[in-house]
Parts: C-alpha cells; sequence; structure tokens
C-alpha cells in the first residue's frame, strides 16, 4: 500500500513515549521496594509503600500499553527481544507479580508482613535489575539471522549488562528516595536526605562506565559520537547539569527539586541512548522501518490509542492530584 | 530423556492460561448480576439488593484483581515461547491484543473504581451506570481475545506474504467462520459460571441461616438463570459442534472417538481411544445416535480420523474425554435447573437440604465445564496452531531450548502456587465474611488507602475478622 504519511515514525515516538513514561513513573515506585530492606523500621516502610500505594498500577499501565503496541506496531522488537531475553522476562514478570500482590496483602496481613515485605522488595529489586539488563541487551545486540534472534538462553546476561542492571536498581532507588523526599516529612524525609547523595554517586559512576565502554565496544556508536561534534553533545551535557542540581538542591534541602532534577537526569541518558542507537531498534541489523508491521495494522491500532492515551494521562494526573501532598503512616487497619 | 521445547511450551502455555481463564469467566458473568442488582436497587429502592451488591462486588473486586495478574503473564507468553507464530500474525494479533488492553484500562481508569469505591460518593444512577458498563466492558475485553482464538481455529480475512500475514479484510478477519457461535457459547459460560456460583454461595449461606431472605433472592435469581440458560448453552453447544464439524472436521472425529469415516456412527458413552492401534478399547455405545446429533439423519456420514494421517490427529484420548466431562457438567446442570424448578413449584427450592449440598458442590461445575470445553478446542486443533496453516511445532520460538522451556515451566507453576494460594485463601474469607460483613460499616475510613481491586474488600489475611 502507498503510504501517505510515515506511521512507523509516529509510532516509534509513541513507544519511545511511553518506554519513557513507564520508566519515570514505574521507577519511583520499584525504588521503594528497592529501598525497603534499608529502611530502620515499620513505621518507614508503611510511609514508603502509602506514598506510592495510590499510583504504582497506574505506573505500571504504560508496560503493558508499551509491550501491547511493540507487537502491532513493531512485532520484530518484539519476536528477537523476547526470546532473546526469555529467562530475564520471566524474572521480570515474577518480580513485578510478587511486589503486585504485595501491594494487596500487606495492608491486609498482620503476622505474616514480614513475609509481604520480602516479597514486595525482592520482587522490585529484580524487576528493576532485569530492565536493566534489557537495556544493556539493548545496546549490546542481538545474534539474528533473517528475522529471528539465533543467540543462545543467556548472551543477555554479560559483565556490560550485570553493570546496567545494577545501574538502573541504584537509578530506580535515587528516583524512590527523591520522591520520598517530596512525599514525606520528619525522620523519614530526613532518613532519604541521606541515601539521596549516595545513590546519586552510583548511578554517576555506572553512567560514566555505560559512556565509556560503549563506543568502545560498538563502532557504530563510537562514529556517531566522535565523528564530529553535533547537538547530540548536550544530552549528556544537560543529564550532568541535572545530576549536579540534584546533587545541590540536596544539600539545601529542597523538597521537590531532587525529584524533578533525577527525572530529568533519566530524561537526558535515556535520550542520549536513543541517539546513540537511531535508527537502530533491534541492533545491530535492523532499524525501525525494519521491524515495522504493515501499514494498515499500524492504522487501525492508532485510532485506539489516540484515544486511550489521552484518557490514560487525564486518568494518571487526576490520581496524582488526588493523592498529592504529605503521606502519613496510619490511615489503614 | 531429551527434553522438548515444544512438548514443554505447549503444557506452560496450557498451564498459564487454564489457570487464567477461571478468573475472567467468572467475573464477566459477575458484572452483569452486580448490573442486575444495581438496576432492581434502582428501580425498586428495596434496601436487600443493594446489601447483596455490596458483597458480590467485593468478590468481584478480588477475583478481577487476580485475573488482571495473571493476564499480564499470557501477554507476554506469545513472544517468549511462540515468536515465530508471533511474528506472522502480529499484524493481525498485535492490534487485537492491544485492543483488548485498551478495553481494559479504558474500562478501569473510567468505571471500575466509580463501581468500586463511588458508591456514596456519586448518585446512584451514575453508580448504575458505572455497572452497566464494567459488565459490558468484560464482553468488549472478551469480544477481542475470542476473536483472535476464533481466527486460529477458523482463519480468513488474511494474506500471507514473505512470511507474514496481512490482512485484507478486517471484518473477515475479526468475524471468522467460527466467532459467533464461540462467543456465544462462551458469554452463556460465564452468565452460568456466574449463577452456579451465586448459588452455591447463597445456598451455604441458607444451611447456616445466615442473612436467610437476602441470601433466598440472589439463590432465586441465580436458579432462574440456570433455569434459562443451562438448556440454551445445550443448544448453542449443539450448533457450536456442527460448525466444527464443517470446518476442523478431525476435532469432530477425535471428540466422537471415530477413528474411520463411517454412515450411521454410533455415540460413544464410553472409550478408551487408542492412538498406536488407531481404535477404541472397551467401547460403550448408542447405535447410530452420533450421525443423527451430527448429520441430522440416523445414517448420515461421519468424518473419521483415518482421513488424515496419525501424525497429523489431535490427541484424540484428552479430546475424547474433555468433551465427555464437558458435556456432563452441561447435563448436571440442566439436572439441577430442572430439580431447582420443580422444587419452586412447591416453594421449597430454600428448604431441601440434599439440593442446597447440592448445589454447593455445583459451584465447581462451570469452571470444570469451562477448562474441559477449552481443553477440546485447543487440543482438538493440534497439530495445527492455526488451522490448516501453521503447525504448533512452526510457530514455536526457534531458539528456545528444552531446559530453558523446563525452568520457567516450573517458575510459573511456583510463582502462581504461592501467589495465587494467597489469593484464593482471600477470596474464602471474603465468602465466610459473607453480605454481613460486606455491610459493616468500617470503623476508619480509609483516606491515605490506595484505591486497588483488592481494596473494596475489607477481610484482614489472617484471624477472624
Amino acid at each position: 500500500m502507498e503510504q501517505p504519511f510515515d506511521l512507523t515514525l509516529i509510532w516509534a515516538g509513541i513507544i519511545a513515549f511511553g518506554v519513557m513514561m513507564y520508566v519515570l513513573m514505574d521507577g519511583f515506585d520499584l525504588g521503594q521496594g528497592i529501598l525497603f530492606p534499608f529502611a530502620p523500621d515499620e513505621h518507614h516502610r508503611d510511609v514508603m509503600m502509602n506514598s506510592v500505594a495510590p499510583v504504582w498500577d497506574g505506573n505500571e499501565t504504560w508496560l503493558v500499553l508499551g509491550g501491547a503496541g511493540l507487537l502491532a506496531a513493531f512485532p520484530l522488537v518484539y519476536a528477537v527481544f523476547l526470546p532473546a531475553l526469555y529467562i530475564g522476562v520471566f524474572l521480570l514478570l515474577a518480580g513485578l507479580i510478587f511486589r503486585g500482590v504485595a501491594f494487596e496483602f500487606r495492608f491486609k496481613a498482620k503476622t505474616s508482613k514480614y513475609l509481604w515485605n520480602w516479597a514486595f522488595a525482592g520482587g522490585s529489586t529484580v524487576a528493576a535489575f532485569a530492565q536493566g539488563a534489557v537495556v544493556g541487551a539493548y545496546i549490546q545486540g542481538f545474534k539474528t539471522e533473517n528475522f529471528r534472534y539465533v543467540g543462545g538462553a543467556l548472551d543477555w546476561l554479560t559483565p556490560f549488562t550485570v553493570i546496567t542492571g545494577l545501574g538502573l536498581v541504584a537509578g530506580y532507588a535515587l528516583l524512590g528516595a527523591t520522591w520520598l523526599i517530596m512525599k514525606s516529612e520528619g525522620e523519614v524525609q530526613q532518613w532519604a536526605y541521606k541515601l539521596a547523595p549516595r545513590l546519586l554517586l552510583m548511578v554517576l559512576v555506572v553512567f560514566a562506565v555505560i559512556s565509556v565502554y560503549t563506543p568502545f565496544v560498538d563502532p557504530f556508536v563510537k562514529q556517531r559520537w566522535f565523528s564530529g561534534f553535533s547537538a547530540i553533545w548536550l544530552l549528556p551535557l544537560l543529564a550532568l547539569y541535572c545530576a549536579y542540581v540534584v546533587f545541590s538542591s540536596l544539600r539545601k534541602q529542597h523538597e521537590g527539586m531532587p525529584f524533578v532534577a533525577t527525572m530529568g537526569l533519566f530524561l537526558f541518558t535515556y535520550l542520549g541512548l536513543l541517539a546513540s542507537k537511531w535508527p537502530y531498534m533491534v541492533p545491530p541489523n535492523y532499524t525501525l522501518y525494519d521491524a515495522a508491521s504493515a501499514f494498515e495494522s499500524q492504522l487501525f491500532l492508532l485510532l485506539g490509542f489516540l484515544f486511550v492515551i489521552p484518557i490514560v494521562l487525564t486518568y494518571t494526573a487526576w490520581t496524582y492530584w488526588v493523592f498529592r501532598g504529605k503521606v502519613k503512616a496510619g490511615g489503614y487497619h | 530423556m531429551e527434553l522438548d521445547p515444544l512438548l514443554l511450551s505447549r503444557l506452560q502455555f496450557a498451564f498459564v492460561v487454564c489457570f487464567h481463564a477461571i478468573f475472567p469467566v467468572f467475573t464477566i458473568g459477575l458484572a452483569s448480576f452486580i448490573a442486575v442488582l444495581e438496576a432492581l436497587s434502582f428501580r425498586t429502592g428495596n434496601p436487600v439488593w443493594q446489601k447483596l451488591s455490596k458483597f458480590w462486588i467485593q468478590v468481584f473486586a478480588v477475583v478481577f484483581g487476580m485475573g488482571v495478574v495473571s493476564g499480564i503473564v499470557m501477554s507476554f507468553q506469545f513472544g517468549t515461547n511462540w515468536s515465530n507464530f508471533s511474528y506472522a500474525t502480529a499484524n493481525f494479533l498485535g492490534p487485537v491484543l492491544s485492543y483488548e488492553v485498551i478495553t481494559a484500562f479504558f474500562l478501569e481508569a473510567a468505571f471500575l473504581g466509580v463501581l468500586l469505591f463511588g458508591r456514596d460518593k456519586v448518585p446512584q444512577g451514575v453508580h448504575l451506570f458505572a455497572a452497566i458498563m464494567v459488565a459490558l466492558g468484560t464482553f468488549i475485553s472478551s469480544f477481542w481475545i475470542l476473536s483472535a482464538n476464533s481466527l486460529m481455529q477458523t482463519p480468513g480475512g488474511l494474506e500471507l506474504r514473505n512470511g507474514m500475514y496481512h490482512v485484507v479484510s478486517w471484518s473477515e478477519a475479526l468475524f471468522t467462520a467460527s466467532f459467533t457461535y464461540r462467543f456465544i457459547h462462551m458469554a452463556l459460560a460465564s452468565f452460568l459460571t456466574a449463577a452456579l456460583v451465586v448459588a452455591g454461595v447463597s445456598a451455604w449461606f441458607i444451611l447456616q441461616k445466615r442473612e436467610f431472605d437476602t441470601n433466598r433472592k440472589a439463590l432465586s435469581i441465580a436458579l432462574w438463570m440456570l433455569l434459562l440458560l443451562a438448556p440454551l448453552q445445550v443448544v448453542i453447544g449443539d450448533f457450536h459442534g456442527l460448525n466444527t464439524l464443517k470446518h476442523q472436521p478431525m476435532k469432530v472425529a477425535a471428540m466422537e472417538g471415530n477413528w474411520q469415516t463411517a454412515n450411521g456412527v454410533p455415540l460413544l458413552l464410553f472409550a478408551i481411544p487408542d492412538q498406536q492401534t488407531q481404535s477404541n478399547h472397551f467401547e460403550v455405545k448408542i447405535p447410530k445416535l452420533a450421525s443423527y446429533v451430527l448429520t441430522h439423519d440416523w445414517n448420515g456420514e461421519v468424518p473419521g480420523l483415518n482421513e488424515v494421517a496419525a501424525e497429523m490427529q489431535p490427541p484424540v484420548f484428552i479430546v475424547f474425554w474433555s468433551f465427555r466431562i464437558m458435556v456432563a457438567m452441561g447435563l448436571l446442570m440442566v439436572l439441577f435447573a430442572l430439580w431447582g424448578l420443580v422444587l419452586r413449584y412447591k416453594a421449597k427450592y430454600h428448604q431441601s437440604r440434599s439440593f442446597l449440598q447440592g448445589l454447593r458442590l455445583m459451584s465447581l461445575s462451570p469452571f470444570i465445564a469451562v477448562l474441559a470445553g477449552w481443553i477440546v478446542t485447543e487440543s482438538g486443533r493440534a497439530p495445527w496452531l492455526i488451522y490448516g496453516q501453521m503447525t504448533h511445532a512452526e510457530g514455536l520460538t526457534p531458539s528456545l531450548t528444552g531446559a530453558m522451556a523446563l525452568f520457567t515451566l516450573i517458575g510459573y507453576i511456583v510463582v502462581y502456587a504461592l501467589v495465587f494460594s494467597a489469593g484464593v485463601y482471600y477470596l474464602l474469607k471474603v465468602f465466610r465474611g459473607g453480605v454481613e460483613k460486606a455491610n459493616r460499616p468500617h470503623e476508619q475510613e480509609e483516606v491515605e488507602r490506595a484505591k486497588r481491586p483488592f481494596s473494596a474488600a475489607h477481610a484482614s489475611l489472617e484471624g477472624d475478622n
């Protein structure tokens, strides 16, 4: 069919937007789970969980929407990433299930509360690590032949993807800590103030390792960044600037700015990553156009997405508005 | 022994989908029951309807929550274990499954919250509207899923180009030859599931003499539903079977245990089908009845499994027996519907202890029937993943090894065992709390709490309250 406009590009934009929304939003609530074992007592844990309880499932909406959208718009991504990350996908799902169920049951539990604490902490950490490893695997690229994944079961698990996995765990923990600063007060907030700079440091170390390592292993990325200075160099600079703002606002004990600046750090790092790999969607062999589905299928679903995304956004904004302000520990029985 | 990724993947899919299916099949019917209760409450103002609705909404919330969690795994299975199939069918399957997700999100965002938590916050008419929309939404959701499944059973509207199917007609692909029958059959199954669970739970409360008048009303509605729907389902099931005979004759041959194409084929009440010898052992049969049922002619010709090579036959034993279990459950339902009618005529349907005890057990029957039915239709399609076009082996992920598949199969079994035993345990607590607890005012308004589906239920995980 003759294509009147470039739907594939529009869909790439939608998916990129969905992934970003997911990372930012589920990031801070996964972060609560990652920080859970380090909390001094149950009071802290109650506040942490209450701070994300009303919004976490809405946040995960973006994952499911993105997954379904990928199958429809870029089936090659779906059909290569999932087999290549087979074990990782299982860990991710199991992690998300355990932490999701912990949200439901921890509030209703008395004697078994500690079990749900572990389910929440373990599930969140495993899910975050698996997502970080996915990012690393994407940077590494996939062994493909004739539009099929032909690599082994654990190709995705390399020292590099372990670093990206741990990096995202630290990153989500930072998002979680700065979110907690914004949503809590008193000793919980002070505890989060103490944690955040250390987490920022860990994130920056991983950021540096990835930035130095990637161009070395991937000539394509090297070419992109070092063949003359282009506008894309603004992205890492902006990311570093955001890191500086996080650091200074933490020192001045600002409440909202650390979280906003951390989101900025994530955003610019993410854009930098996309700029490194563009237009490859299943590196090293396939671009977004190779990965795309048929025009009429993309169009058919676009109508639905144009309808539902504004609704999801409105619903999300409304939920955040209703639950604005500081959280307290109590309120449940 | 060599681990076979194909067999393990099929087991895993069967496990995950069977586990998932029992939740939506219940919530789809229950959502309509709740809408009916809300409508009765709106029209009559009789507080008894609202009391019932408050209880059943709690049950709905918990089951819905479990359905959502188990459903997420489903949507990733296609890619992890069946990537060749997903890739080939993505132009159709992608949008269809996405629309299901969209429907579910829209439903949850717009109406579920109002239904679960909005009773005292919105006008009663708005609450009723939300209940109706949730009920409608669950049907729209199942529309997409059944459309996708029907396409795999009776493909249409697609064209294969360079290893990928392209949709040439959306209406033909969405409404393939078996879709209408499958949809009605499943819709009735959902209503029957809700009716039998409501009947069984109400019967249990009545036996315990709890909230007698309230639960008697629920039982009465459920029994009328059963009386209307159980016989209707037999008729629809027959139509669905004839449709299958036309489009998937080997599935019907396996259901009937019929190895040779012949005229005047008997209906087998009992047999042990043996794929090795291509024959049955220990047959107990009614002469010519299968021919009559399938062709409406005592001497009609019924296709036999000999029409295809042995390796292209479905697993006959599984299909044959699953079909009989499903039919047996259906006939039991009809029997209970008639028993209820006789007792109602004597105004004793809420007094007969044996009837009420029987109903308690019957609350499991729809789940057994639904799972058996899906096993018939899915195993009966074997070895095809898309009937006549792509086999299971062709659809499998090429890089998948037996060890990987075994790892996740065990993994999912462990995760589900842990998570859903907690869920079912909790659901039983909500049942035990009954109408009384659902209508007790809560000591403390849960201001800061998440408004999650489970939040609509108030039982605690341990102890008696």
